[in-house]
């Protein structure tokens, strides 16, 4: 026992000392635990997040925006291959991470079940969800897990581009024609508040955000970033002309914050439980890629072990 | 209407295959048998459309008519598409993903090594630029159909059903008319009996590597260069041009 005492004490001392975890460092069951969690419904939320924005790759309204709009596609893919890669510095497999996901028993992160249903989805998601993403992944980039810390530094770079262009696209529609502006509103209405639900429940019914802090996993609580998130983010809808949809949005000269109406936290949790619009269909459409892409892996791994083969028998 | 501006043509058909393809290998995107393969899939998909948005840009400016890349990509209808009948093929399994890519990227390295040499400055300097990713895919294809012939049962089956559903189509890929005799004639398209010769090569070296069965030469497919499409192109197109048609006018 005293000898577990002093690794946590040696180890809680790293941290406080701002040194980074390492894979071969002796951590707290905890703290791996924790990090498995956090990193794999990250990792499984770039995947899943591809589904809704994939979802106008084909009907992207001109070819520059398509190619953007892939481009970006494509990053969270690889967001998604750094982050199960640094999951398994931590002594998980790929496979079993990935399988978790498609029985449901892994999360990943809410907002990906609502849909996108207008081409101004796809500007909201840039501004709006990659948006509040980035507020919690420049912190991650200090995160005390080595690893974890190195794949958001690569991420963040990728990710304030895209919510430059989301921005971008909302901007453009704002000032194109009624047409486009009402779309442009209309998307801002309905991600409004599962964005600032991404930052996760009010600091008081966060159970786990203080070992977290402490581990300096998190550095900021959910209600600090959200704050940031909103006073960032109602200036740049005045600045394009739009609304946030929120009666009680206030600017509070005192706290030198915006004020806001209560979030729905009925909504959020009904949604992480698996009855948001879209839950079943992201869900289903990952088994069937994998269900459907089986033979495809299984032909490579055979195709493998034969030049395996024939390379020793030569 | 076609021989008034053949190099208008000839470049319009270059750009109508890649951007066509590189549709329905968009259509992947998020859906890929495994992630690698995902983003693989998605940067093919990319560089097909970027060589696409070089050759309508420069396909609006060689007509003269102040049409742009998206004047030609979203305000044309299936007659006047004028891409092989191949690119437009449903993505179906992986294997016939990848044999259709395999069989349209063993033609286009060749073609766009050719029109290095082309004496239409721009084509010879979009070839310069898709010689490198052409290099690529045909590589990756290619890997990918000895995977598939030298993997498991299940997947030689599937490779070779790919390519024997899809072979009907390459007879166009090498069909000539007037548009391309001019070309060819002006120096500006390549001889496309070389580019045939080297494409039949490459199917057969690789398809031996998978021991794969070369399907035999049957009835081929015609029709595309005249905007003679099968029924998928108008689901492709509909699709396509939908956001931009419900509003015409607007800016994106």
């Amino acid at each position: 026992m005293t000898d577990v005492k002093n690794l946590e004490e040696l180890f809680q001392a790293k941290i406080d000392a701002e040194q980074k975890i390492e894979p071969k460092d002796w951590m707290p069951d905890e703290y791996r635990k924790t990090l498995v969690r956090q990193i794999s419904q990250h990792a499984h939320s770039e995947v899943v997040g591809m589904l809704p924005e994939g979802n106008w790759i084909t009907r992207a309204p001109s070819l520059k925006r398509k190619a953007i709009l892939l481009a970006k596609v494509q990053d969270e893919a690889g967001h998604g291959l750094y982050l199960y890669s640094a999951s398994e510095t931590l002594g998980t497999s790929r496979e079993k991470t990935i399988d978790d996901l498609l029985s449901g028993k892994a999360k990943y992160s809410s907002i990906f079940n609502y849909p996108t249903l207008t081409w101004a989805d796809i500007g909201a998601i840039g501004w709006l969800v990659d948006g509040a993403a980035i507020m919690n992944q420049v912190m991650l980039c200090r995160t005390s897990y080595g690893p974890y810390a190195r794949a958001m530094v690569r991420i963040c770079k990728e990710e304030s581009f895209h919510q430059r262009q989301g921005y971008e696209i909302m901007a453009v529609l704002a000032q194109g024609t009624p047409e486009q502006k009402e779309m442009a509103q209309d998307a801002l209405n309905r991600w409004w508040w599962p964005s600032l639900m991404m930052f996760g429940p009010n600091d008081a019914d966060s159970p786990h955000s203080q070992q977290s802090m402490t581990w300096k996993i998190k550095r900021q609580s959910n209600d600090e970033l959200r704050q940031i998130f909103i006073d960032r983010t109602v200036q740049q809808a005045e600045v394009i002309g739009l609304s946030v949809p929120d009666p009680l949005l206030k600017w509070n000269e005192e706290r030198g914050h915006y004020d806001f109406g209560p979030i729905d936290w009925d909504e959020f949790w009904n949604v992480v439980k698996g009855n948001g619009p879209c839950n079943k269909e992201r869900l289903d459409a990952r088994n069937k890629a994998h269900a459907e892409g089986q033979w495809v892996r299984d032909a490579a791994v055979a195709h493998a072990a034969k030049r395996a083969k024939r390379k020793e028998a030569a | 209407m076609a021989m008034s501006n053949p190099l208008f043509q000839y470049t319009l058909r270059l750009g109508d295959d890649l951007l066509i393809l590189s549709h329905r290998l968009s259509e992947w995107c998020g859906h890929g048998p495994i992630l690698e393969e995902d983003i693989a899939l998605t940067n093919r998909s990319l560089d097909h459309l970027g060589e696409a948005r070089n050759l309508l840009t420069y396909a609006g400016q060689v007509e003269g008519k102040g049409r742009t890349e998206d004047d030609l990509a979203y305000r044309r209808m299936e007659r006047q598409f004028t891409n092989v009948k191949l690119v437009e093929q449903p993505n179906g399994d992986y294997a016939h993903t990848m044999a259709r890519s395999f069989l349209f990227d063993a033609y286009h390295l060749p073609l766009m090594q050719a029109l290095l040499k082309s004496k239409d400055e721009q084509l010879a300097a979009i070839a310069g630029k898709s010689v490198k990713e052409a290099t690529y895919h045909l590589r990756a294809s290619s890997e990918w159909m000895v995977r598939f012939g030298d993997g498991t049962a299940e997947s030689h089956q599937r490779a070779q059903a790919a390519l024997d559903d899809l072979w009907t189509f390459t007879g166009e890929l090498f069909e000539s008319d007037d548009v391309l005799a001019q070309m060819t004639q002006a120096g500006i398209a390549p001889d496309m009996a070389a580019v045939k010769a080297a494409w039949s090569k490459t199917v057969d070296e690789v398809l031996a590597e998978a021991t794969l069965k070369r399907p035999a030469d049957g009835f081929m497919a015609t029709g595309g260069r005249k905007g003679m499409h099968t029924e998928h192109m108008g689901y492709i197109l509909a699709e396509m041009q939908h956001v931009t048609r419900a509003y015409p006018g607007a800016e994106w």
